[in-house]
C-alpha cells in the first residue's frame, strides 16, 4: 500500500428515488434520453444459451421494492470478460453489463434477458455479479448469482465456499423451464431469515 | 489467472453504514448481516467498457439537452473535476452519469410529487466520458432544494447525483455532489451519513478559473474511486 500518499475515497450516497430518467430512461418510458445501458440483451449472433434472470428485491418487511436498480456484470459463454484486464479477450459482441429498474413491472421484478456465462477459471462456478441500488441504501450492495443446475461446480467454488454453508442458498438462482424459455429466479432479500449474502469485495 | 491485481479495499472510514438511524428508509432496506469478505477474482477487477462516442456533447450540456421552446430557467453553472483512483491515477474514458432537480427543486421523474414547477426546457440528466486526464465537464442549471418525508420540515440540500464506474465493477460508485456554504448540509441525514472530513469530499469548490466570464459560475468536484492496488498483496 502507498499508505499516506493515497487519496481518500469519495463516500457513497444513495441513488435516491429519482434515478430512472437518468440511468434507465428507455425502460421507464422517458423519450428525451436514450439508455446507454439495456438489460443485457445479447445480439442475435452472440454465442451461448439464452436465459432470463428474473426476481424481486424484498425489504425487511417482505415487501417488493418498487424503486430499486439492479446491475449485472458477467462473462460470455466461454467465461471471458469483455474488458482489457481479461487477457483472453471476449470475441463475442456481448458486453456483459445490464441495468434494470424494478419500477415498471407490475410485480416490481427486475428482468435480464441474457446468456448463461461460462466458468471464468478452472475450479470456479459460473456466476453473475449483481449490484443493488435503491433509496434507503447509502451504499450499494454487491452479491453474486449462481446457477441451481451447476451443483458440482458450485460445491468447489472458492467464493461460495467463503459463505457460511447455511446461507449459500441465498445465492443460488433456481432454474425453471417455461414456454418462453429458461428462467432463473433470483430474489434478493435485504433483511430477515433468508437475507441474501452480500460481499465485501 | 494468478496475476490479478486486487483493488484497494473499501475504506470503511469513508463509507456510510447500511443502517443509519437518521435516514429512516435505511431501517428496512439496509443489509443487517456482516458482509462476507471474499477473495478477489477476475469478476471484480473487470467491468463494463463504454465507448466514449456513445455519450455526445449534447449529453453533457444539460442547459441544452432538454430544450423544447426556449432556455431553461435558473442559474447556469459549470461542474467539472477529475476522476482518479486512490493512487492518483486518472480514470480515463470512463462513463460519468448525472441527474438532478431543476432550479425549483423538482425532478422530471414521474413519482416526484413536490409542488414546484417543472421547467419545460430542462430535463436534468446527462452523461459524459472522462478524457485522458480523467477530466469530466458538465454545463447545467444549479439545482434547487426540495422537501422530503424523512422528518418534519426536512429539505435536501442542493445536490447533483453522480454515477461512476472506474477500473472494474468493484470500483462502482454512486454518490451526490453538494455546493459550498449550503446551510442545509449540516441538517441533512444523507449528507451526514459520512460526517466530518469525508463529507467535505462531497462538497464541490467554487472556482473562478472554471467560471466563464458573462456566462456561468464554475464548481470543481474531484472524485476518488477504488482501483488496482499498486503493489501486490502481501499474503
Ligand atoms: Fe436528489
Amino acid at each position: 500500500m502507498a499508505g499516506n500518499n493515497m487519496l481518500k475515497q469519495t463516500p457513497s450516497q444513495t441513488v435516491g428515488p429519482y434515478f430512472a430518467y437518468g440511468l434507465t430512461p428507455t425502460q421507464y418510458g422517458y423519450s428525451q434520453l436514450d439508455s446507454l445501458v439495456a438489460p443485457a440483451t445479447p445480439e442475435e449472433d452472440t454465442p451461448g444459451e439464452r436465459i432470463t434472470v428474473i426476481g424481486q428485491v424484498l425489504d425487511g418487511a417482505g415487501k417488493p421494492v418498487d424503486d430499486a436498480m439492479i446491475e449485472i456484470w458477467q462473462a460470455d459463454a466461454e467465461g471471458r470478460y469483455a474488458h482489457p484486464s481479461d487477457p483472453r479477450g471476449s470475441n463475442s459482441p456481448f458486453q456483459g453489463f445490464g441495468r434494470c429498474g424494478t419500477g415498471p413491472d407490475p410485480m416490481n421484478r427486475f428482468r435480464f434477458d441474457t446468456i448463461k456465462p461460462g466458468a471464468v477459471e478452472d475450479g470456479h462456478a459460473p456466476h453473475i455479479a449483481v449490484l443493488v441500488f435503491m433509496r434507503g441504501m447509502l451504499l450499494h450492495a454487491y452479491t453474486r448469482l449462481y446457477f441451481s443446475d451447476e451443483r458440482d461446480a458450485n460445491a468447489k467454488d472458492p467464493v461460495l465456499s467463503a459463505v457460511p454453508a447455511d446461507r449459500r442458498d441465498t445465492l443460488i438462482a433456481q432454474r425453471e423451464e417455461t414456454p418462453s424459455g429458461t428462467v432463473y429466479r433470483f430474489d434478493i432479500r435485504m433483511q430477515g431469515d433468508k437475507e441474501t449474502v452480500f460481499f465485501d469485495v | 489467472m494468478n496475476d490479478i491485481t486486487p483493488f484497494t479495499s473499501r475504506d470503511w472510514d469513508s463509507q456510510p453504514n447500511y443502517i443509519d438511524s437518521g435516514y429512516k428508509s435505511t431501517t428496512l432496506r439496509g443489509p443487517t448481516q456482516p458482509l462476507v469478505k471474499i477473495p478477489t477474482t477476475l469478476t471484480e477487477v473487470t467491468g463494463p467498457v463504454f465507448t466514449p462516442a456513445r455519450a455526445t456533447d449534447l449529453d453533457a450540456d444539460l442547459t441544452r439537452n432538454g430544450r423544447v421552446n426556449g432556455e431553461p430557467l435558473g442559474e447556469r453553472i459549470i461542474v467539472t473535476g477529475r476522476v482518479l483512483d486512490e493512487m492518483g491515477r486518472p480514470v480515463r474514458n470512463s462513463l460519468v452519469e448525472v441527474w438532478q432537480a431543476n432550479s425549483t427543486g423538482r425532478y422530471v421523474h414521474k413519482v416526484d410529487q413536490h409542488d414546484a414547477p417543472l421547467d419545460p426546457n430542462f430535463y436534468g440528466a446527462g452523461r459524459c466520458a472522462t478524457d485522458e486526464n480523467g477530466v469530466y465537464r458538465f454545463k447545467t442549471i444549479k439545482p434547487g432544494a426540495y422537501p422530503w418525508g424523512n422528518h418534519f420540515n426536512a429539505w435536501r440540500p442542493n445536490h447533483i447525483h453522480f454515477s461512476l464506474f472506474g477500473a472494474g465493477i468493484a470500483s462502482r460508485l454512486v454518490t451526490q455532489m453538494y455546493f459550498p456554504g449550503d446551510p442545509l448540509i449540516p441538517l441533512d441525514p444523507i449528507a451526514q451519513a459520512t460526517p466530518g472530513e469525508p463529507l467535505e469530499r462531497l462538497i464541490s469548490k467554487f472556482s473562478l478559473d472554471v467560471t466563464e466570464e458573462g456566462y456561468a459560475l464554475g464548481y470543481v468536484f474531484d472524485i476518488v474511486l477504488r482501483g488496482p492496488n499498486a503493489t501486490p498483496m502481501e499474503d
